[in-house]
């Protein structure tokens, strides 16, 4: 994640709901935006893998966002979709988010560093908008496995 | 120029090329008159020096230009391969080999010379010279004399018209035009010979008409050629104009030409009545003409060498026999054909959905959307089949290597042997036969090493003198057999108890009890040899023992059969892919499961009433075994569903070995052949689950790995 701490240019963020809060995803790091789809659970797994899915005929594991994050379970309404992440070693991971937003552009400027003293591990820093504040999610830190 | 980015290509066609050679000259040892096998020799090493010196590789080039020398003196039949001969060329090979490697791996050739083979390679021409006569000229210098005589651009003179061909020619000149013959020389450094070749084609045929060409077009197209070819065309345009045309396609070293005279042209059959009169109509070059055809007379006599193959070529238009068949194929990366493969099943899924939708309508107007439906899912089906097949590749990419590992055996091991084999076509995924190859290499090394006596113990006992290999290779059912037979000496089953006994492996009187066939197995113990005299061939104790781990990490199983004096067969059962395979498809609590059909036994249909405890675990008693339990729901954490039979459960019954154990399911759905996806990284928590498929409508079922239960 240091590419994104350091970087002066403005960077595209995919801006979503969980409960009342808005988070902005890195826009690199995400693949595709599904709607809800059936899901098969997956024995011996930490709690907030919800199951995997068929993405595009690729098996794909999706997490519950909120309960890693230590939130209410999920409600699944018609607004909640998948963010479908990728990463260079861990290959397409799915999130599950109340609902998405907007996209918008943060200048590295506004964006406001969160100290880990904070607690908030999962929030990198909060960037500020017109419609408000709009917290950075650390997406290591979302899909590292040891929290 | 760089020619860094045709490497990749280099390499993997100088790997034929050497596959090839290799393959000829051991035909070629058994029919040292063979001409095709001589000509397809002198091919590929010359195709081989051609792309060496085109990358820059000097020491590769030197080695095979002195290699291709000696073939050819062999095809002008001044030297007869001896069988010393053929251990050259074996050496030859392997040091080429030895260069391919390191170009492989650094780019660079390396800087062994090989000078001892060159020499050797020398003598065998100097043996050839020491004949005595000048028609004995080694090669080295027939070739650049022909070259000079295609430099004039005279080597279109030599042509060869056929009937067709004239009557053509005949009828253009009645028709006010002129009869041109070129000859044009392609740069060597030029890659693509044959888009260049087309061009000057193009440019021709837009001034006039191609005749006839040589090579054949087809030929050219198949850049069957080396660094020239020439064209019979006839044309309104002056010569100039079609030399300037010709001349303009890029990489084109030189265009010559002149205006082809009939007299002089080489007839295939000179009785012809359209002749006469074409020779009278272009009466006016007879000048020219015969200064050419003078000059012709001069330049064919050293040129016979470089016209032979293309004259082979020509008689091979009539005669298929005449030459082996090209394969035409292009190479693909195994990526793009799984992407290719996942859009496949995303198609079916999407297909799947489609037939959901067209049947829940019972409007009669949608019979022609069903048809579609109907017809879509047909094509759908066919395209899944030919993607899988395209990732199928025969195994004779990998036992082609073995007649040449036999032969070398045959010398270190000092006994006589002959490998056949059948099958080589036998089709498995592409993945397997990568791995196939080193334990088929320690099977065939162990027949040889172990198995096959030496010829004074076969001539004892009555057998031929030469021992006999068999390797053979079949489809049976969802599987391929590959089977390594030999007629040697069996396997000496007290030999290998009082072995076992003596590394510790078994205990006297384990080994008292033991069948023939599990003592047969030990033989796959690890750290298990069984040759009295350790040798670099076999013996060393790790073969047998890794053949069966990497046969059985492909799925696959490996067993044998033996018979003290007669012989033994190692029999290899590979699943013809592994990205499919046949399952059970099961609920438990609701949800689907695949259970490998491979490691099923039985299916059971089970009264409640007859699970017994011991030591606290539930068992059945099945036919005089007694049977662990192991209940699904609760390894899956899968929630109970009471529903069905309350006094009868399903129980299916998984073997590992001689392990046994019965897995409490909720229902079958029955048997299926799945896709096999990997979870992927991010999940590598959970044992019991081996991977994912994608069902027919879209959704992912688990595949239960039984192995990890039992």
């Amino acid at each position: 994640m240091d590419e994104l701490s350091t970087l002066s240019t403005s960077v595209q963020y995919i801006v979503v709901k969980l409960g009342n809060e808005r988070f902005g995803i890195n826009i690199s790091y995400v693949d595709n935006i599904v709607r809800m789809t059936r899901m098969t659970r997956v024995p011996e797994v930490a709690p907030y893998i919800k199951g995997v899915i068929n993405l595009r005929g690729e098996v794909v594991p999706v997490m519950s966002t909120r309960i890693k994050m230590g939130l209410e379970p999920d409600v699944e309404t018609n607004a909640t979709r998948i963010i479908i992440l990728k990463f260079e070693q861990q290959g397409f991971i799915g999130c599950i988010v109340d609902a998405v937003n907007e996209v918008v552009t943060l200048n590295a400027d506004s964006i406001e560093k969160v100290k880990d003293s904070e607690g908030d591990t999962f929030v990198q820093g909060v960037g500020k908008t017109e419609d408000g504040l709009i917290s950075v999610l650390d997406l290591n830190a979302l899909i590292n496995e040891q929290i | 120029m760089d020619v860094s980015q045709y490497l990749d290509i280099f390499l993997d066609e100088t790997g034929e090329h050497l596959q090839s050679l290799s393959d000829q000259i051991m035909i070629l040892e058994n029919e040292p008159e063979n001409e095709d096998t001589i000509n397809e020799i002198f091919r590929a090493a010359h195709s081989l020096k051609g792309m060496a010196g085109t990358m820059g590789f000097k020491r590769m080039q030197n080695l095979t230009h002195d290699m291709e020398n000696v073939f050819s003196e062999v095809r002008n039949g001044n030297i007869k391969i001896k069988s010393e001969n053929i251990d050259v060329l074996f050496r030859c090979l392997d040091a080429l080999e030895g260069y391919t490697n390191n170009i492989r791996e650094s780019s660079d050739e390396g800087t062994e010379d090989n000078e001892d083979i060159i020499k050797a390679l020398n003598d065998i021409l100097n043996s050839a010279k020491s004949g005595g006569t000048e028609e004995a000229a080694p090669a080295e210098e027939a070739a650049p004399a022909a070259d000079a005589a295609s430099g004039d651009g005279q080597a279109w003179t030599k042509i060869k018209l056929t009937d067709a061909d004239t009557a053509a020619i005949g009828e253009a000149i009645k028709a006010g035009k002129t009869t041109y013959g070129f000859t044009v020389k392609v740069q060597e450094s030029c890659i693509l010979k044959a888009a260049r070749a087309f061009l000057v084609f193009k440019a021709i045929e837009e001034l006039g008409e191609i005749i006839t060409s040589d090579p054949s077009s087809q030929d050219i197209e198949d850049e069957k050629f080396d660094f020239e070819f020439s064209i019979i065309a006839v044309s309104e345009a002056p010569l100039d104009q079609l030399i300037a045309a010709a001349s303009n396609v890029s990489e084109i070293e030189s265009v010559a030409g002149g205006v082809l005279d009939l007299d002089n042209a080489q007839m295939e059959d000179d009785g012809l009545g359209e002749e006469a009169g074409a020779a009278e109509a272009v009466a006016d070059h007879d000048a020219a003409g015969d200064a050419r055809a003078e000059h012709a007379e001069e330049a064919h006599v050293p040129a016979t060498a470089t016209q032979a193959p293309a004259k082979s070529e020509k008689a091979g238009d009539k005669k298929p026999a005449g030459k082996p068949v090209v394969n035409r194929t292009v190479r693909v990366d195994i990526e793009k054909l799984d992407v290719l493969m996942n859009l496949v099943s995303e198609l079916i899924i999407a297909k799947n959905s489609l037939v959901s939708a067209s049947g829940s309508t019972e409007d009669r107007n949608n019979s022609e959307i069903t048809e579609q439906v109907e017809y879509l899912e047909s094509v759908t089906t066919s395209l899944h089949e030919s993607v899988m097949k395209v990732r199928m590749v025969p195994i004779e990419s990998v036992v082609s290597k073995f007649p040449r590992m036999v032969r070398d055996l045959q010398k270190k091991l000092n006994k006589k042997m002959e490998l056949y084999m059948t099958g080589e076509d036998t089709e498995l995924d592409r993945t397997v036969v990568d791995e196939i190859g080193d334990p088929l290499m320690h099977l065939l090394r162990n027949s040889a090493d172990h198995g096959l006596e030496s010829a004074e113990v076969r001539r004892e006992r009555g057998k031929p003198e030469v021992g006999s290999i068999f390797l053979d290779a079949y489809q049976e059912g969802n599987n391929v057999i590959i089977e390594v037979r030999d007629d040697g000496n069996g396997i000496d089953t007290e030999a290998v108890k009082a072995k076992a006994i003596e590394r510790g492996v078994i205990t006297p009187e384990q080994g008292e009890n033991m069948s023939e066939k599990e003592i047969i197995d030990l033989l796959f113990h690890a750290g298990f040899s069984t040759a009295k005299v350790v040798s670099d061939v076999s013996g060393r104790g790790v073969g047998l023992d890794v053949v069966k781990s990497k046969i059985e990490s492909l799925s696959g199983e490996v067993s044998v059969k033996s018979k003290l004096g007669e012989g033994s067969t190692w029999t290899i059962r590979l699943p013809l892919t592994l990205a499919i395979i046949q399952a059970l498809m099961v609920t438990v609590g609701g949800e689907k499961y695949a259970i490998s059909l491979s490691s099923i036994q039985t299916i059971e249909d089970v009264p409640k009433t007859s699970v017994k405890l011991v030591e606290n675990k539930e068992v059945i008693h099945l036919r005089g075994s007694v049977i662990p339990l192991i209940d699904l729901h609760n390894v899956l954490e899968a929630p109970r569903v009471e529903e069905g039979d309350p006094e009868h459960m399903i129980v299916v019954i998984v073997t590992k070995g001689d392990k046994q154990a019965g897995l409490i399911v909720d229902e079958l759905i029955g048997q299926q052949e799945i896709v096999i996806k990997s979870l992927g990284k991010y999940i590598n928590k959970c044992k019991t689950i081996s991977g994912a498929t994608i069902l027919g409508d879209g959704e992912v079922a688990l595949i239960l790995d039984a192995n990890v239960l039992i």
